[in-house]
């Protein structure tokens, strides 16, 4: 299969990058391409012209920053997270889906913000987003904003950026308190598109939960945050009771549907049992017993 | 002028072409291309290297898998001109004008294969795992092969094939080599 033609242009600036985006109509830009190159080979996209950002130094960097935040820059590979020996101690919601994204050979070119880019409902790292509160940071001729995950992504495939707009990182903000978390999603087998999928982010003051997250893969048509569910764990010491009420709360706000990954009813007992999951990992050993 | 005269065709639509040069197996080539044509192409069509196979065209078999940079990638889904300037490593850059390389004798020791079609991608994952995991475990083996769709084998005996390569790789390698540390940043 080829692509329709398109001319092609490799900058090595952000701002030669944003120049060509503003000059051409219909241009689009190229990160791993993961998702861009299957479209553009079926011709469910056409764009007239590719700006490869691939040469922009400076876009490859992930880490935590003085102010407690993280940053994942826009050329940070799914791989990238996969291997990185810090990611976990800092991220464990975004270290443990790493690996369950796409296929190891996807995972050398695909990335962490063109997935987000992408917006697809059944992408894993939206749920991170969801669950950790992150933004991402656009740029544009005029300069740069940062966009709640929640406003940018505008629905099926779709986002806020302008034309000649880059997104150049994801920010996850600072944890008031120690950040916990973890990621769980069923596939039927390596490289297919979650079944379910959920991920959980907690911010812990001792045993208590000061802050908490939830969001959910493949189960509607577009990521959810199952806002009930997390403030169902606020304040609690994860006690089993708190845990079935968030499991309950978070299968509540799905809306599946019935396909050749499975019934609406499994994937809505799969979402509770993978909210129990999670948080069983992280209930103080009393809880458990209680 | 009469009532008709016919005219030369012109057409507004520029074909844009870009010259790329990049190593492919440690040599360099160089082609003019237009900007869609994928790697794959570039590589069976334009340079003869016919050892990469095209599966499923559709990014989900992993039998088109080459190494860029030395991670692997699947051809089909990478644009040629994005190799401009790239080390690109092929099923023929494996082996040399007289040996096999260690990857490929595995494969023939221990039946890696039956019909072939999924063997080149196959062994370039292979390759890319051993060079940053000398010593992989079965499950590292699976887990690194997991992109790769295998029809014929069930598996067992390319797993096999690959532990045998990283063993032989390992009793080559001069016991003072310094341990590669696949280039972590
Ligand atoms: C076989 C296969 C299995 C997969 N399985 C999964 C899976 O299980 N879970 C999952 O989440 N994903 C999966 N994916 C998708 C994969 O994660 C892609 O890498 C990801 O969706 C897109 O990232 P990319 O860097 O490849 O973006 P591209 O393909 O380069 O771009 C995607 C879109 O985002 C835009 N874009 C990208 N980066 C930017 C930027 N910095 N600024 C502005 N716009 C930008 C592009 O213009 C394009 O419209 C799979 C893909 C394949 C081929
Ligand atoms: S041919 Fe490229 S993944 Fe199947
Ligand atoms: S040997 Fe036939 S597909 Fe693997």
């Amino acid at each position: 299969m080829f692509p329709s033609r398109f001319d092609y242009k490799s900058p090595t600036s952000l701002e030669e990058a944003i120049s060509l985006l503003s000059a051409h109509e219909d241009a689009k830009v190229l990160a791993g391409g993961q998702s861009l190159i299957p479209m553009m080979k079926l011709r469910f996209a056409a764009p007239a012209m590719l700006v490869d950002i691939n040469n922009i130094p400076g876009l490859d960097q992930h880490g935590a920053q003085s102010d407690g935040s993280y940053r994942i820059g826009a050329l940070v590979r799914h791989a990238d997270l996969e291997k990185s020996k810090t990611l976990g101690d800092h991220q464990p919601t975004i270290a443990a889906a790493a690996p369950l994204v796409a296929d190891p050979i996807v995972r050398t070119r695909g990335t962490f913000v063109g997935s987000v880019c992408h917006a697809d409902p059944q992408g894993d790292w939206a749920s991170c987003m969801v669950a950790l509160d992150g933004s991402i940071v656009a740029q544009g001729p005029n300069g740069r904003r940062t966009i709640a995950v929640d406003e940018f992504v505008a629905g099926p495939f779709q986002t806020v950026l302008a034309a000649d707009e880059i997104a150049v990182e994801a920010i996850i903000p600072p944890a008031s308190g120690t950040r916990k978390g973890g990621y769980l999603k069923l596939e039927r087998r390596v490289g297919d598109f979650a079944t379910a999928g959920v991920a959980l982010s907690l911010e812990m003051s001792g045993s208590t939960v000061a802050k908490a997250g939830i969001g959910l893969t493949g189960v509607g048509s577009a990521t959810i945050s199952a806002t009930e569910a997390a403030a169902a764990l606020v304040g609690s010491s994860l006690d089993d009771a708190t845990v079935d009420a968030a499991a309950e709360a978070a299968a509540a706000a799905t809306s599946p549907r019935s396909d050749h990954r499975g019934s609406a009813d499994y994937k809505r007992h799969i979402v509770a049992t993978f909210v129990r999951r999670l948080l069983a990992q992280h209930q103080p050993a009393e809880a458990k017993v209680a | 002028m009469t009532l008709f005269e016919e005219v030369p065709v012109t057409t507004t639509d520029e074909i844009p072409v870009r010259r790329v040069e990049m190593r492919v197996n440690g040599e360099t080539r160089a082609a003019n291309i237009e900007p869609r044509l994928l790697l794959a192409h570039l590589l069976r069509n334009g340079l003869q290297l016919t050892g990469t196979h095209t599966g499923c065209d559709t990014t989900n078999c992993g039998a088109c898998t080459v190494l860029f940079d030395g991670q692997p990638v699947k051809s089909c889904t990478v644009f040629a001109v994005q190799a401009d300037g790239h080390d690109i490593t092929t099923v023929e850059g494996l082996a040399t004008a007289s040996e096999l390389h260690p990857i490929q004798e595995g494969f023939k020791d221990e039946h890696g294969l039956q019909c072939g079609f999924c063997t080149p991608g196959m062994m370039l994952s292979a390759k890319a795992l051993l060079d940053e995991n000398p010593n992989p475990t079965e499950d590292d083996v699976r887990w690194a092969l997991s992109g790769n769709l295998c029809r014929c084998t069930g598996y067992q005996n390319i797993v096999k094939a690959v532990l045998w390569a990283a063993e032989k790789l390992r009793h080559d390698a001069p016991a003072d080599a310094p341990a590669d540390d696949g280039g972590e940043a």
